[in-house]
Order: structure tokens, then sequence, then C-alpha cells
């Protein structure tokens, strides 16, 4: 227990001087859900046998996500004085190599490093700011994902740690607090863009028993993993969030409201608030003040709409997560019927570096109206599959092009998506538009959470919207009408389009049910899954006339409109397309032209994909 | 009741005993959940794991017939704790000194021995229910279906009055009348020992009053009450029975007995809708009309005077009960040769309103009541003049006999006890889908299917003693009688106790509960009677 | 404290607290609704009761849920919302059987009244439909989910009303339906058959099992009910001299509507066909059907006879808690002022 932050720190600090000499080899191996994805576990375990038989000590450490999910597994080395070195894409395989070189020849293998996490380059390796795709970003969300041990509570207090925390208490009322957030700009990271100091004015002036604050890392949009990232990589930091965000309020409990899905994330919550307790800065009289307040994670059952507040205190309350009508507003009567302050993930890990550094070192970031950076799971048919974080303005063209690496594969930009199934499609017209919150929703999007999706020439608009459409029915609680039977009829008419079996009158149709569900329906998961639909019609009506009109569709996706076909000019008779055929659709004799009977054929692509003449053509 | 269902939701806390609320008055007992689900308190003390038990803040299963060492020993802790409402004793209550010395013999451990209800719940039970204000008391068959059922009725007052929670919004002492219009039955002297209103049969001045109005002769001693005149009738004291609207076959306890003693009348006449058990034995049944056929009035549980209307025709040739009886009487008079006079002695009655104007002229608490002031919502007796509104709580500042009395009373074992023979406590009751002796109830399709046949409720632990599976068919024995039945095994009733219904002729808890009567309230003690059971 | 607003030009006052659809109905002004409900709290599912405030920046507003504010100046009616609100009943309808005149609410319905109201002509969103087995189980009600336009009106009577819980929302999107714990048939959940959930139903989704057996009911009779000693007030309904329904009164400050399975369907008693019809008298050992002259004359006499030779004691009456008061005095009356006796009772104690 520490009543004040300097004697915390030295904590800290010698905790980690103890367990962490200086003196000795560290590698940092990225065990976020990515990195376990591409194989970080194997590598941990290569790793491990490795270093055992080798006459070197060195400490792993696993540390979370950095962002670069296309290099994944990452390995990094960092030996006593010597910058930290980044070695991408590591197998099992390649890690005797790179630790017998690295530590025992003291070689850095230039061809498998992938930067310098540090400012100088180091023996021809460049620095990271130097890398076009770390160049633009700013990183105050992520500051500390995949640089600290997420595990380490010592660690994330030497890298400043529960100081805005304690600065809050000490030296600022809740009401200071609330006005240094009010003048940094922040805006909700949820999807709305509310700003937060007002949310927090609302929910201190309502009179209630009790006070609560949520954290909604209830992450559900499909391709967007920012706040899973987060909590895996830089628990306490949330949590730091949360308890300013409680003592500005006059919470005296908060609640973490997390899917299940996020495993890892939630293992690495849990142990962030034991340590937290230990030390006296969640419970009882935090930091020997005479607020307390603590934190309870609430494991969601996967259900999309428990993003929106109303239905998530539902879900907490142990009812079906349904939205409810506001008002009463959650400030008013909110969880338990209690003034309450739901924020998101990466709204509340803003809040401790907005505390510690102050509102206009914030709000130096970003635009007239969205201050700061936002981050991006950037996905899609671009080259850096990452998360990202960058500032307000950056336009979408910097984004994709620029951090993204561009388009993968050589092939044209079409469209980004932006918001999730909420958000909607913006065009190459749209690409140099700054990204904001104001922007978005003018071109008929929304900024939501931080899904980016992007979109090449292979890809069919009116498919996407189906795509999209039919993930927001399928989540729609069901409750409104327009929510439910919308959706549903909205759906059917896309699938009669892409289908080749839809109507002129369709479009119209989709137009007229698009704005009744978004006008009518009862939450923002109503009121924003028109979006996909109502913004590709607007910026790619051609491709949905090539549909109705010519039964076509342009991107050669919708299996109704296409047929496969075997080139006589490239087919070398190979016979590894009729082998991978699902549905023995492909037949021909070894070293002959191979024919696909379109009957048969599924349209599964499979073909096309194992062909290594490119002599599946698609029509 | 001394208060209204209405107010029931200012009540803060419940204590709940010897009432299956939600089974038996499930509106009341809608109340009741809602309360609680409000924030209310809730106390339930009962042998079975009822629905509301289910919702308590503290349940005490208790073991049946303790009913009265469980309120001394609430009142012994409240006592002990300084809990009680000072200054509602000294300004509104007598006796409490003689009363107290009775209350401190009742200690946790003592009360804990008898009732089976651990020390510690007795205390936060009585903690509770002391500190929470207004607290109502609910009570029902569960508390007067004893051999000591009068005094487990003066045990709630004595809480009640322990605690203050008389004569206030949210309290009072809130007995559950089971059947529509018992409450009107009981208001209009259809008791031995009363005329309407309470009037005192053995009261001079009220017999005079009575004897002038109708022009009439009667003795100054209260008559029999149902299970006296049965055995009466077996003694031959009794030779004609007229019976309207009553199964007494099914109802009354040991229902051999009871057809033994009617099957000893001279004469029996049975009114009724349908041909019950008891109207097969009968020399003359005449048919009645059901509710929805008449006017008149019905008083609810709450004292509240209610209207009912004629919907349809009486079958056939039935006819009202009112118009049965005013005919029976014209002709009964003549066949005795009288011609009675005097104001009220005459037997043309137009409609019940009239009849209800002659009510009120006799019986001071409905002194006000008129069938047509009973339009919108009827009127909560007493009610003694035209202009009155109606009481919708009693004891309000003042309690009718002046203070409220303290009533000392001793826990007295029931009649009948386990022993090696007969090892179960046998309780009954009723259950929701059904009611009382199932004349109207089992002619329903609907609530057939829904409860189709009776079925003992025996506890897991002794089920599995009695190597019994849940629907085994097995013979449930008392003293009087054997019952063959299926079980339903759980853990609704505690251990040592089942339950039976008297719904069903053909597995009639009645041919196995004790005629064993209170001697003051004469009630028999349904609720307790020693059993065995064995699979069948 | 009281607000005042305008809802389509009619001032009208209302208690703090109200909501617009509260004002408007105070104002007289119909809007269309098919989940809101008086004895229930407010749920914003149907979105039919959308409406314009003035200089709000939201575009419509749900009356049922928004808070009347003094000043306030409502639109009940305007080309987006009545178009909102017809696209909204079509949705409506293009899941919905179109059998109304077979239907057992037919007549009864609230999304006929709406779709009336609102002028839907034609279904442009046809599409898959749900056809769901009809839940018998229950013998007093049954279930066709297929009618079920999802106000939660039922979910929500077993919930705030009952307090039971026994039915709820379940799955999502199109696929979500009110269904019991397991999505079992609802006679194996902890339903009490108080049926007023099936009373709440808008639509033929919940129907009582006799509706399909009866049409519309000629008259209502307001009345006590017949079984415990809480005296709801019933309605009994009514055609020629069968009861064919019974729904709690509202009015009756007992119950205020609710009903329990005893009152709300233990009716069919009476009009059983063992229903006694004629004076019976007992010859020999069996009954024979009698007049009442006769029945009462016997009577009389034996009673008389008794009374003479044996003395008023030797008679005795069992009155009845079923009957009326006034029936219950007559006995008493009977029994002392006639006979001379006390020997008066009835089953108070049992």
């Amino acid at each position: 227990m520490y009543s004040d932050y300097a004697s915390l720190r030295a904590w800290a600090e010698s905790e980690i001087a103890r367990t962490r000499p200086a003196d000795r080899t560290r590698i940092l191996v990225g065990l976020g859900t990515c990195g376990i994805a591409a194989g970080g576990l194997d590598v941990l375990a290569a790793l491990r046998e490795k270093l055992a038989d080798m006459p070197v000590s060195a400490e792993i450490v696993p540390v979370g996500c950095i962002g670069m999910c296309f290099e994944e597994p990452l390995v990094d080395i960092v030996r006593p004085g010597e910058p930290r070195i980044c070695y991408a894409k590591v197998t099992p395989k390649s890690i005797p190599t790179i630790l017998e070189e690295h530590l025992l020849h003291n070689n850095v293998r230039k061809d498998l490093a992938f930067a310098v996490i540090g400012d100088e380059p180091y023996d021809g390796v460049p620095a990271w700011k130097q890398l076009p795709f770390f160049a633009t970003q700013r990183r105050t969300v992520l500051r500390n994902c995949g640089f600290i041990d997420p595990e380490s509570v010592a660690e994330y207090i030497v890298h400043d740690g529960y100081a805005a925390l304690a600065k809050a208490l000490f030296e600022m009322t809740p009401e200071s607090v609330i006005e240094e957030v009010k003048r940094s700009g922040l805006r909700g990271r949820g999807g709305a863009g509310f700003p937060t100091g007002m949310k927090w004015a609302f929910c201190r002036q309502s009179p209630g028993e009790h006070k609560y604050v949520i954290c909604n890392a209830d992450e559900g949009d499909p391709g967007a993993f920012m706040n899973r990232s987060v909590l895996e990589g830089d628990p306490h930091s949330v949590l730091e969030g949360l308890i300013i965000a409680a003592y500005a309020i006059g919470a005296d409990h908060g609640y973490i409201y997390c899917r299940a899905e996020y495993p890892l994330a939630i293992v690495r919550l849990r142990k962030a608030l034991e340590q937290a307790r230990a030390l006296g800065l969640l419970g009882e009289r935090i930091f020997g003040t005479d607020f307390s307040f603590d934190v309870t994670i609430k494991e969601g059952a996967g259900a999309f709409v428990c993003g929106e507040e109303t239905a998530l205190m539902a879900s907490i309350e142990g009812k079906r997560g349904m939205p409810r009508p506001r008002p009463p507003f959650p400030a008013q009567k909110g969880l338990w019927g209690q003034p309450t302050n739901i924020n998101n993930v990466e709204t509340l890990n803003n809040i401790p570096p907005i505390i510690l550094n102050g509102a206009d070192w914030f709000a130096a970031v970003g635009t007239e109206k969205s201050k700061g950076t936002k981050t991006f799971a950037l996905t899609g048919k671009v080259v850096n599959s990452s998360l990202i974080e960058v500032p307000f303005g950056m336009t979408l063209r910097e984004v994709i092009f620029g951090v993204g690496g561009g388009i993968a594969n050589g092939r044209q930009f079409k469209a980004a998506q932006t918001g999730g199934p909420s958000g909607g499609c913006l065009s190459s017209e749209h690409l140099d538009w700054p990204i904001d919150y104001e922007t978005l929703t003018k071109a008929g999007s929304i900024m939501g959470s931080g899904g980016l999706v992007v979109m090449d020439d292979s890809t069919c608009m009116v498919d996407v919207a189906r795509f999209f459409l039919n993930f927001t029915q399928s989540e729609s609680c069901g409750k409104c009408i327009p929510c439910r039977l919308g959706t549903k009829r909205m759906l059917e008419i896309l699938e009669r389009i892409v289908a080749g079996q839809g109507k002129m009158e369709d479009i119209d149709l989709l137009l007229e049910l698009g704005e009744t569900v978004k006008l009518g329906s009862l939450c923002g998961l109503g009121q924003t899954a028109p979006n996909p639909v109502l913004s590709t019609i607007r910026y790619f009506r051609d491709e949905y006339e090539a549909h109705i009109k010519e039964h076509r569709c342009p991107a050669k996706v919708c299996k109704a409109l296409i047929t496969y076909r075997i080139s006589e000019e490239k087919c070398t008779g190979c016979t590894l397309c009729a082998r991978n055929c699902p549905v023995n659709a492909i037949s021909g004799e070894r070293k002959k032209v191979h024919v696909i009977d379109p009957a048969v054929c599924t349209r599964c692509d499979t073909c096309r994909q194992v062909c290594n003449f490119d002599a599946v053509l698609v029509d | 009741m001394t208060n209204s269902i209405e107010d029931m939701k200012e009540a803060k806390a419940f204590l709940v005993i010897g009432s299956n609320t939600t089974e038996q008055h499930p509106i009341i007992g809608l109340n009741i959940r809602k309360a609680v689900r409000e924030g209310a308190k809730l106390i339930v003390a009962d042998p079975r794991c009822i629905d509301l038990a289910a919702r308590a803040d503290i349940y005490m299963s208790i073991k049946p017939g303790t009913n009265i060492a469980l309120l001394n020993g609430l009142a012994h802790i409240i006592l002990k704790e300084g809990l009680e409402d000072k200054e509602f004793i000294a300004a509104r209550t007598e006796g409490f000194d003689e009363w107290r010395a009775v209350v401190e013999q009742y200690t946790p451990e003592r009360v804990s021995e008898i009732t089976g209800v651990p020390v510690d719940r007795l205390y936060e039970a009585a903690r509770l229910y002391a500190s929470t204000k207004p607290a109502t008391l609910v009570y029902a068959m569960g508390i007067t279906q004893h051999t000591s059922g009068h005094q487990g009725v003066q045990a709630c007052a004595n809480l009640q009055l322990l605690t203050g929670n008389m004569g206030i919004r949210g309290g009072g002492l809130n007995p559950l009348r089971g059947q529509n219009n018992v409450q009107g039955a009981c208001d209009m002297g259809c008791l031995p020992d009363f005329f309407p209103g309470y009037q005192r049969v053995t009261d001079e001045k009220a017999r005079e009053k009575f004897a002038q109005a109708w022009g009439a002769r009667f003795g100054d001693k209260p008559g029999l009450t149902i299970v006296e005149m049965l055995n009466a009738a077996e003694q031959g004291r009794l030779k004609a029975l007229y019976v309207t609207g009553e199964n007494p076959v099914m109802s009354d306890p040991d229902s051999r007995h009871a057809i033994h003693c009617l099957e000893s009348l001279d004469f029996l006449v049975v009114q009724d809708i349908f041909l019950s058990e008891t109207a097969r034995l009968a020399d003359v049944v005449l048919p009645a009309a059901s509710f929805a056929e008449k006017a008149g009035t019905f008083t609810n549980t709450e004292r509240r005077v209610q209207l009912i209307r004629p919907a349809i025709d009486p079958p056939g040739e039935a006819r009202p009960d009112w118009e049965i009886v005013a005919d029976l009487a014209r002709r009964t008079l003549k066949a005795l040769g009288q011609t009675p006079e005097g104001p009220y002695a005459g037997w043309d009655y137009a409609s019940p309103a009239q009849i209800m104007d002659e009510v009120a002229a006799l019986t001071p608490i409905y002194g006000g009541i008129r069938h047509s002031r009973l339009e919108n919502g009827g009127i909560q007796w007493p009610c003694p003049s035209p202009d009155h509104l109606g009481t919708p709580i009693l004891h309000v500042g003042k309690f009718s006999r002046g203070l409220g009395k303290f009533n000392p009373v001793e826990y007295i074992p029931s009649a009948e006890t386990p022993n090696e023979a007969y090892p179960l406590i046998l309780t009954t009751g009723r259950r929701l889908e059904h009611y009382h002796t199932g004349t109207m109830t089992r002619r329903v399709d609907g609530l057939n299917k829904l409860a189709p046949e009776e079925r003992v409720e025996i506890n897991t632990d002794d089920a599995a003693r009695l190597g019994i599976a849940d629907g085994d068919w097995v013979i449930v024995e008392s003293r009087r009688g054997r019952v063959k039945v299926r079980a339903a095994v759980g853990r609704r009733c505690r251990p040592g106790v089942v339950f039976m219904t008297f719904h069903f002729a053909e597995a009639l808890g009645n041919v196995l509960t004790h005629a064993a009567l209170d001697p003051v309230s004469r009630i028999p003690e349904f609720k307790v009677a020693a059993v065995r059971v064995q699979k069948a | 404290m009281t607000i005042t607003l305008t809802v389509d030009g009619k001032k009208v006052t209302v208690e703090d607290g109200a909501t617009i659809l509260d004002a408007a109905k105070k104002a007289g002004v119909y809007i269309p609704t098919l989940c809101a409900d008086e004895d229930l709290l407010p749920f914003g599912a149907c979105r039919l009761c959308l409406v314009e405030v003035q200089g709000d920046r939201r575009p419509m507003l749900p009356a049922c849920t928004t808070p009347a504010t003094d000043g306030m100046v409502v639109r009940t009616s305007s080309p987006i919302i009545d178009k909102t609100r017809r696209n909204v009943v079509e949705l409506l309808l293009s899941d919905h059987p179109e059998d109304c005149l077979t239907c057992p609410q037919n007549n009864r319905c609230e999304l006929q009244r709406v779709a009336a109201y609102v002028g839907v002509r034609t279904n442009r969103f046809r599409g898959e439909k749900h056809a769901y087995p009809i839940d018998d189980s229950n013998p007093f009600y049954r279930r066709d989910l297929d009618r079920c336009v999802l106000c939660g009106k039922c979910v929500r009577t077993c919930d705030e009303v009952q307090q039971l819980g026994a039915i709820n929302f379940a799955y999502r999107g199109f696929r979500t339906k009110i269904a019991t714990v397991l999505d079992r048939p609802v006679a194996t959940s902890t339903c009490e058959s108080c049926g007023q959930c099936v009373d709440k139903c808008p639509v033929g989704a919940l129907y009582p099992e006799a509706w399909l057996r009866y049409g519309l009911p000629t008259r209502e009779t307001k009345t006590i009910c017949s079984y415990c000693g809480v005296g709801c007030g019933l309605i009994l309904q009514t055609r020629g001299n069968t009861v064919v329904g019974v729904r709690g009164d509202p009015d009756n400050p007992v119950n205020r509507g609710r009903t329990c399975v005893k009152g709300r369907f233990g009716y069919e008693f009476i009009n059983h066909p063992d229903r006694l019809k004629k004076p019976l008298i007992k010859r020999d050992g069996a009954f024979v059907e009698a007049t009442w002259d006769e029945a009462l004359d016997l009577v009389a006499q034996r009673l008389a006879a008794v009374v003479r030779e044996s003395g008023p004691d030797a008679v005795a009456l069992l009155t009845s808690a079923r009957c009326t008061s006034e029936e219950n005095y007559l006995l008493q009356k009977f029994a002392r002022g006639v006979l001379g006796t006390h020997n008066v009772d009835h089953c108070a104690r049992l």
C-alpha cells in the first residue's frame, strides 16, 4: 500500500531491478492473440528449447502486439547496451539461427531483422520510425503495447503508470479532472464520438445513491481488434483510465464488460485487477485517500448488440441484452437504475496521458473538432494488415498507401469501409478527405470504433453490402420492427440482386427501407445498419445496375452471375485443379486441357486459387 | 384483515406465516411478489418451501403445529434486543408485563428445539422484522387450523402490538379468508354464537332486538358448529340438516366419520349447483343458481362488500338461493302454523337489494351498505351510516376495544403427534389449479388437464428411506383411514412432513385428517395428523 | 407540477413525468401503438408512435418513452412520420398470415386497427415468413407465433405483473421469438396460466382456447370472482345463456384487471351439463325429479315436523361461504326466526 506516487515508483523500480538485471539480455516475444495466431507459442517453445542449450543467460518477456500483425510472429532481442532489434515472421526453424548468430556471434541478421525499435538505425537495420509503416503513426493509446510485459504492474509503473491517477487524486479535484478532459477535446472512441468530458459531467451532476463506471470492452465489429490488442498489451492503462473516471464522476464501483471471446484479455485484466488491489490502487482508500473504488469483470456472451450502452447494462444486470429507449440516459438512470458512465477501452486509455501531460498536449494533435489520435484495425486488401494509430486529420490515402503500404497484389483500390457493419463504404473520391468524425459522417459512413477494411477491384460492392447486412440482421436483438424486419427484407433484396434476380425498383425499395430503418430503429445498431447499403448505392450504383440490368458482377464475385472456365492456351493438364475440386466438376486427362462442367461447378474458386498457371478464368 | 389489500404495497416488511399466498390468494400473492421485488423484506415461516419461501429474505422451515412457539420466540428476541415499539406499547396496549413474563420463557434455544428453525435464523428474522416498519403480518389457515388455532392468532396479534404495526398503513394483522364470501357469511351471522354483525346470541339486548325485528323466539345459548352437528347427528340429537352450497363429506375432517353421521340423520336437504358427494346422501336436493346467475354481494377478506350481477339465467328450473329460502320459509311458517309479526318478519323480497336494506337496518357494521352505493368498487365495513365511506384500516388511533391487549399464549403440542407407528405429519391445503372440494374446478377440463390427480408431497430423504420414487403409488394411512395416491418426491415439504389436498374425492386428504377441535374457535386440526406412508 | 404542451395544435396539460403519448391521449389525439400499455413500463419496440417535436435535432421521437416537457410542440402526422409508420406496418404484415377473417382475434386485433389507420394498401416487402407450430400444450390458451409482432407485452406482463418470467425473447434477428426456457412447450414452463399475457396480446398470437369455439361475446357483465376470498373483479363475457369468457375488471380496486388461473379460466363449471336443473326427491334410494312445490312442501313439512316433535335444536343449517351475504342472512334468519335454533354454521373453519 502506497500513499504517494514516489514510493510506489521506487518500489516498481526496485522490483524491475531485482527481476530484470540491466546486464541481462531480454528477448521479447509478441504474444498477443495475433502473435499466437501466427504461431507465436511454437516460436516461444523453440526459443526456450534453444536457449536452454546455449551458454547465455537471457530473459524471455511476453509482450503484447506492437501493431505489425502482418509481420508476426515477432521476436525482439535486447542485449545490454544495445538497441532492441526486431525480427519478423520468425518461425521455430529460424530461431536457432537468429539466436546463435545474434547472441553468440554478435551478428545481427540484417536479412531477418525488420527494424530497430529505437531512435537510430543499428548495424544496417533501419530504425522503426524510418519505416513508412511507423513514420506517420503517433502512439498514445498504443504507447506501451509491445513494449512492456502486460502482466507486470511494475513495468507499467516505471513507464509512468498510475502517475496520472496519483496526480488526479493528490493535485486535482474531480471537477478539475472533468475540466481537463473537456478541454482536451477527447471524444468517445466507441463510435458516436460524444465529448467524453461532457458525458462525465452529466453523470457527476446526476443524483444517485451509487454511481457506476463501465468500460465497454465488447468489441464486436468483424475485423476489429483495436481494443483487444490494448487490453492484452496494456491492461493497466485501461484500468487507470477507469479509476480516474470513477474519481471524476464519484463512482464507487466499476465494471469491465469484455466479450468472452477475448480469453487472453480477460486473463490479463484479472491479473491487473489483482495487482492493483495488492498495491492499494484499487479497492478501499486508493493511495491512502478517501476515494474507494473497485471493479468487476463481466464477460459478455457474444452478442454484438451488447456493445450498445443500454443493452450492455441490461446484460450486466443479468437480463437479455436488448437496448431500451433513451431518455432516461445512462448518466441519469443506468445500471441498477443509478447514474452510470460508459466509456470504450480506447477512450479510457487516452485518459492517463491527458491527465499527465495536460489537455493542451492532447489537443495539439488532430483536427479542429477531432483531437488526438485514433487506432485502426487496418485489414482487407492492404499490404500491411495491422493495428495502427494515427492523428486525426490524416487522409485516407496516407493511411492506406502510406502506413498500410498500398493495395496488395498490385491491384486497384476500390473502397474503404469504416465503422464496421454500421459504417459505410468510401470510394476513391474520398481518398484525400481527412479522417475525422464529421468528415466520415458527411461521406455517409461513421468513425465507429476503428475498423478499416480496404477493398480492391476484386471486391463486389453489392456483395459487401449483403455481407454486412447479413451480419447486422443476424445480430439484431429483434426488439424493434424496423431493425428486425427491415434489415431482413433489405437483405433478401440484396440476395436477389446478387443472384441476378433483382429489379430496378429494388434499388428504390432499398433506399426507402434504408431510410425507414435509419429513422425508425430504436438503437444505434438499427439506425446505422443500412449504412453499408446506402453508401454503396451512393458511390457504386453502377455495380448494382450491372447486377440487375446485365446480370453481371463486375468484380466477378457473385456466384450466380459468374462462370468458371479453363483457358485452353494456359492449361498444362497438370490435374491439380481436378484433384482439388470438391464437387468433381473438372474433367480432363493428364497433359490435356481440362474442362469445367458449369452445371456441377459451385464456383468455390478453389481451382483458380490452386492453379499455378493462371489458367482458370472467371467470366 | 385489519388493513387493505391496496395498502400492502406500502409495507416494508412481510411476515407470511401459514399462508401459501401465491397459490391460495394469487392476486395478493402478486402484490407481495411485487413489493419484494421493489425492495420490501420478506420473511416466510412454513413447513413447505412454497413459492414465497423461495423469494424470501429469510425462510424458516417450521415443524407443523409450532407457530406459537415460533411467534413467542421472535417476540422474545425482539424484547431481548430492545427492538420493540416502546411508545406504542405504552400508549396503546395493556397486559404487556403479564405477557412478557410468558414470552421470557421462550428462549431461542428452546424455540429452535420445538420449531426446528436454527437459532441464528430466529435472530435474523426477529431483527429484520422489528427493524423494518411498517411491517405486515399475513396469515391463513396454517395458523388457525390447529387445536391451538385461536392462540396462534393471538400470538400473531401480540407480535404486531409489540412492533407497533397496528392501525397504520402497510401494517396490520391480515388473515386471508379462503372463500369468496366466507367473510360475508360470518358477517351475516351464519355462526352458532352470533347474530349478523357479530352481535352475540348470549347478549340479551341483541336477542331482544332480533326477536322483535323478526317476530321470533329463540334460545340464549349458542348453537352447534359443523363438527358438533355431525356428532349430534350420530348421537341422534340432531334429526334434520339443511345444507346449502356445502360439501361436508369432502371438506370435513375424518371424512368416513362425516358420511356415517350424515347417514344417521332422519332428513337431509342439500341445496347446491351440482349433485355433490354430500348431495348424494340427501333426501331432497334443490337446484340452485351459480354466482353468474344472480345478484347480491360478496364480502372479501379485506371486508369489502362488492356487488355480483347476473350474467345469464340459471339452467333449467334452478333458482337463486335467496328465492328458494324465502319460498321455503313461507311454506315452513305455514306448516308450523305461525304468522310472526315484526318490522322484518316478512319473507316477501323483491330483490337482494331489499334484503341488504334489512341487513343494514339490523347490523351496525353494515349500517350504511346499500346496493346503490356499491356500483364502483364496493365499501369496506365498518360502514355505520349511508354517508360513511367505509373503513380501510381498523384500529387507527384506537382499538375497537380501547387498548390493544397482549394475550399471553403458550405453545401446546398438536392433538396428534407422530410416533413409531405413524411417524410422519400430514398437513393439508389446496393447490393453485383447484379449489376446495373440487365441485367447481374439477368440472373445468383445462384445470383437470393442468392438475389431473392428487399427489402426496413427500421429502426426498423420507422417500429414499421408504424406497419411494417420484410418481410411485403409495398408501397414506392414519388412525382413521387410508388413501392410495401417487407420490410427488422433492424438497418442497420439510423432512417428516407430507402434504395432501381435499380436491380429489378419489384420493381425499380428509379421509386421514383428525377431527380434534380448538376448544374456543372449534376449528378442526387439519394441519397436523400423524400418518405413515408405504409403497403401494 | 404540471406541464403544458401542444399536440397537433391542441394545448394539453399533464402531470410531470407524463410521456408525449399520455399527453396525446389526454388531448384526444390517436397515436398508433402496439407495444404501449398503461399497466406496463414503456418499451419503445414497435416504433409506430414516432412523432415530431419542434426544435429537436432528432427527426422523430417515440411518443411512448419521450417525456413531455413544458412548451413542447408535437406533431403526430407529417409526410415522413406517415411514411415511416406505413413502412413499419407493411414490414410487420410481410411476416404475418393474411387470414384475418378466420383469425381468432378478428375484430379485436390492434394490428388491424393500426394497419387501417396508417393505410397500408400493398405489400412490397414480401419475403421469408415464419412457420412455427402452434403451441397447444396449455389447455386454456394457444400460442401461434406466426402472428406474433414481438411487442413484448406478454413477456413484460409475465415479468412485471405476474412477477414470474416464464417467457422471454429468445434468439436474434429475424429468428427472434418469444420462448420459454430452452424453447419448450409453454406447459412445461413455470407458467401459472393466469392468462394475463393472453389478454394483453394485441394480435392473434396468444388467444384463449375458448375463442376457437366461440365468436365474439355479445354481452359483458361485471361481477366478483366466486373462488377465494380476495374478491377480484371479473367481467363475464356471454353469448345467449353461455359464459364464453372472462377478463379481469380493470376498474376493480382489488385486482385492477389482474387474474389467476381459476378466476380467468375456471368458469366452465357454470355451463356444465352436470348442473342441477330440477328439484330431486329420493324415493326408494333413487332420486326422482320433482316440481318445486312438491320439493319445498316436503322440506317444509319435514322440518316443521322435526321442530314440533324434537324441538328446534333437532334441526341445523349449514349455510354457504359461496352464497351471497343476502342469502346467508336469509338462511340464518330462517334458522333463528322460523325454526328457532342457533344451529347455524358454515365452512369458515374448513
